[in-house]
């Protein structure tokens, strides 16, 4: 066992309201730079540039975890991170299919997939700032359904997290944990496990937050043991 | 001013607890933001939201609220329709948008402030 230093949120070029900066290969080599060992790539409502950042790691020793922070139709922001791609493609999809509107690129920014060598190769069309049309609990429930881990985002700030939006953590969602911006928010109501991350939107905030877990690799299954305290992996709490 | 009153005169569809339409109202606070409304509504609020959450419910009961309107013809969910009932909370639903239904129920004389 030993310390993993994992950034599990983290956008990338391809949210509205990120900086081009946020390259899949820029990504990598920032992640690598600030001491990580895990990243989790959670692009608003989307995993499309989950693919090329994990090739941008392929020659550096950095587990890059494909996952999405979906919107519910509360507008609460909902971290689900998924250890196979099928699963992620297979969500992605679905909330596609729940998700309207068209994104304006000079209002809201652009939204760019980007190849392993930060090359363009689409600019997504959907509206990905916008909110789906799943309740709360359906987006958690689909996150499950598919073997994913559901966090929420950001439990600490006023806007677009569960506690804003809804006041208080509702009884029986689920949750495998929340995130909270900074350690000092602890200790928070509850029982639920509390990582920390960046959501970086911008180069420089990559790995300025992070979550120390104690485990036997840098995986996703590994995590969600630290999660629950399991043999011993558990998440050490504060910077 | 009770709720009754509002529902016959506003003509809004009552989704739960039709039987505690004599509760008063003394005021209106809209939010679709809960923590917001945990912050500044005061009891005896008539509440005007979208939020079909089930937490509406838990926080109308906590701030002593008359009851809770959703707008623009939301359905409840049905967790919240049960949560209304065991909490005795009005679950009222109108098919106007917030703006124009807070104006109407202003010109009926529910203030948005106490002075």
């Amino acid at each position: 066992m030993r310390v993993f230093h994992a950034d599990l949120h983290i956008h990338t070029c391809l949210s509205p309201c990120a900086e081009r900066e946020m390259s899949p290969s820029n990504i990598v080599r920032l992640a690598k730079e600030r001491g990580l060992d895990v990243i989790a790539i959670c692009d608003h409502n989307s995993a499309e540039n989950v693919p090329a950042t994990r090739r941008a790691a392929e020659k550096v020793e950095l587990t890059v975890i494909g996952g999405m922070e979906i919107t519910t139709q509360e507008e609460v922001h909902m971290l689900g991170l998924f250890a196979d791609d099928s699963s992620l493609t297979a969500v992605q999809n679905l909330i596609y299919s729940h998700l309207p509107g068209e994104n304006e690129p000079e209002i809201f920014g652009e939204q760019l997939v980007m190849d392993d060598e930060d090359r363009v190769i689409n600019r997504h069309r959907r509206l990905l700032i916008g909110a789906t049309d799943l309740t709360l609990d359906e987006v958690v429930q689909t996150i499950h359904n598919f073997g994913g881990i559901a966090i929420a985002s950001h439990v600490d700030r006023p806007s677009f997290s569960v506690t804003s939006q809804l006041g208080f953590i509702p009884d029986g969602l689920g949750l495998d944990g929340i995130e909270v911006s900074s350690w000092s928010a602890l200790p928070l109501p509850g029982d639920l496990p509390v990582i920390c991350s960046s959501d970086a939107h911008r180069s420089g905030e990559i790995g300025t937050r992070c979550t120390r877990f104690l485990m036997k690799a840098p995986t996703l299954p590994e995590i969600g043991m630290a999660l629950k305290r399991i043999n011993d992996r558990r998440i050490l709490t504060g910077q | 001013m009770n709720l009754r009153e509002i529902v016959d005169q506003l003509q809004l569809e009552v989704k739960a607890n039709e039987g505690s339409l004599s509760n008063e109202v003394t005021g209106g606070y809209a939010s679709d933001l809960l923590s917001d409304v945990i912050a500044n509504a005061q009891e005896g609020d008539l509440w005007v939201t979208l939020q079909t959450h089930q937490n509406t419910v838990a926080v109308a009961s906590m701030k002593g609220l008359a009851g809770i309107v959703l707008v623009n013809g939301r359905e409840p969910e049905a967790d919240t329709l049960k949560k209304a009932k065991e909490e005795s909370i009005p679950l009222l639903m109108s098919a106007l948008p917030s703006f124009e239904l807070i104006g109407r129920l202003y010109k009926l004389g529910v203030p948005g402030m106490r002075t």
